[in-house]
């Protein structure tokens, strides 16, 4: 079977707007969740991850600023960056090429200013708003800057867009249905209407998510991008191109539950379905890079999922999220911390789970998961997951070995 | 040239991030690189900024830079009509 690796990787994250930058910060603790500027008055909640100081003019050419919104400028962004990374495009021809990214929310920026304009004042709305708003436009944008004629689109599965996303693509290189693929995730949400819709939910932290603690209070909303190029072994090789990690299995399912309640059997099942993609045990495993939101119900959800995979191991199982640093970015997050997995291998270090040292705040001793990180830990697992669990019940499971040739 | 012309240039410009002096009243929207989208880009910022509507029919007709001023300069003259003078029948 065609073994599948990552040669390339970009980001504009909170945490950091190149892979060097997210590296630093995410090793260092240096969590990008801050006080909103501007922020409206009427919200229960003062902070966010968010993209400071993005300079859209030092990525965009003109054609592209007239188009692309926040969310498709940080997926031209972060794609420019894994695609010079890799080489790809030079590597292969553009129709075997595929383009696979997730993106749950579309254009909430120029959407909402538009909608504004609309209900407060009438009159016209401007002709580039549907371009603008697609939740494509970042794929489309992506595949004519760099002349990837191959499969292209976009999925959207709430919080676990990107984590589908990829794991697609990786099926799709592994088939041999394209010989390489640009996938990941991006996502700008956070505009007026989505914040008071969060708020309404009740499950946006007042404070800073802090996954797994015994007091956690909620997720922090984010925004981003982080984007992989991805293609077979054998041809990464030939031309002799650095590799970054390898991609081994991905388990997907549906809860069939509740529209925003998760349930641990899905969870579980995607687990174990990524496990059996890989023709791995669990017992291989070293490290989760878990969901980990910080809301109450996700978090003592996905321990017991843990728990039902992983049996008695779970308690001893190195786990962390890593949300505390870069925020919950929606269909983006997966693909984060897909990159701070990758960068684990790098680095062998696995990135602490971060807010509970700095709020002293304990493990909640009622999820039975011992091992959850307090600080980075010097280790070198071979295989480790990365979970996304989405509102509605959509999972998806990523497998990830340390590259050994 | 005249104020609107000048003005239609500019925005030309702007939208092709092209240098103005390339752009002559006899200019042709091929010529320039205008596609469909732009026209529309083009047809909503003079209709923000002098606040008319230029007919769906007429736009279609706009194929050079006199074209468009001429447009604009139609559709401003209606506008000082009045809609009564415009189109008698409307309040028949």
């Amino acid at each position: 079977m065609t073994r599948v690796v990552i040669t390339g990787a970009g980001c504009i994250t909170p945490i950091g707007q190149d892979v060097a930058s997210f590296a630093e910060n995410l090793f260092a603790g240096h969590t990008g969740i801050r006080e909103m500027q501007d922020r409206p008055a009427d919200l229960h909640f003062t902070r966010a991850a968010t993209v400071e100081d993005f300079r859209q003019q030092d990525w965009l050419n003109a054609n592209q600023r007239q188009i692309a919104e926040r969310s498709s400028a940080f997926a031209i962004a972060a794609s420019r960056q894994a695609v010079q990374q890799s080489g790809l495009v030079t590597a292969y021809p553009g129709d075997s090429i595929a383009i696979i990214f997730g993106c749950s929310t579309g254009g909430r920026t120029t959407e909402d200013q538009e909608s504004e304009k609309l209900y407060t004042r009438g009159g016209r709305i401007h002709p580039l708003t549907v371009p603008r708003v697609m939740a494509s436009a970042g794929t489309s944008l992506v595949s004519m800057e760099h002349g990837i004629t191959g499969p292209a689109f976009t999925i959207t599965t709430a919080c676990a867009s990107g984590t589908h996303a990829i794991g697609l693509a990786f099926h799709m290189v592994r088939s041999g249905a394209v010989k390489a693929a640009v996938t990941g995730a991006h996502e700008a949400p956070l505009t007026y209407v989505f914040l008071k819709a969060w708020d309404s939910l009740h499950v946006v932290s007042p404070t800073a998510c802090r996954p797994f603690a015994v007091d956690r209070d909620g997720m922090t909303l984010a925004e981003g991008a982080a984007i992989f190029a991805i293609e077979a072994l054998d041809s990464a090789q030939s031309r002799g191109a650095e590799i970054l990690a390898e991609i081994v299995g991905f388990g997907m399912s549906s809860d069939a539950h509740h529209i925003t309640q998760p349930n641990p059997a899905g969870p579980a099942a995607a687990m174990q379905r990524a496990l059996d993609d890989a023709t791995a045990s669990p017992g291989e495993v070293g490290y989760i890079n878990a969901h980990g939101t910080g809301t109450v119900a996700n978090d003592r959800v996905e321990a017991d999922a843990i728990h039902r995979v992983f049996g008695e191991r779970a308690r001893t199982l190195a786990i962390s999220s890593t949300k505390g640093l870069h925020g919950h970015a929606m269909g983006a997050s997966g693909a984060m911390e897909l990159l701070a997995t990758v960068l684990a291998f790098r680095s062998n270090l696995l990135p602490a789970n971060a807010g509970l040292a700095e709020t002293l705040s304990q493990v909640d001793p009622t999820i039975h998961l011992d091992h959850i990180l307090l600080q980075n830990k010097p280790a070198s697992p071979s295989l480790v997951l990365s979970s996304s669990f989405a509102f509605g019940g959509l999972n998806a499971v990523l497998a990830v070995r340390r590259f050994e040739p | 040239m005249n104020q609107v012309a000048e003005e239609c240039i500019a925005l030309i410009a702007k939208q092709k991030s092209i240098p103005p002096e390339q752009i002559r009243l006899d200019s042709t929207f091929d010529e320039l690189a205008v596609d469909s989208l732009d026209r529309v880009s083009l047809a909503f910022d003079i209709e923000e900024k002098y606040d008319i509507e230029i007919p769906e029919q007429k736009l279609g007709q706009i194929k050079t830079v006199n074209d468009m001023v001429s447009g604009i300069e139609e559709a401003v003259r209606q506008k000082s009509a009045g809609p009564e003078k415009a189109n008698p029948s409307a309040n028949a």
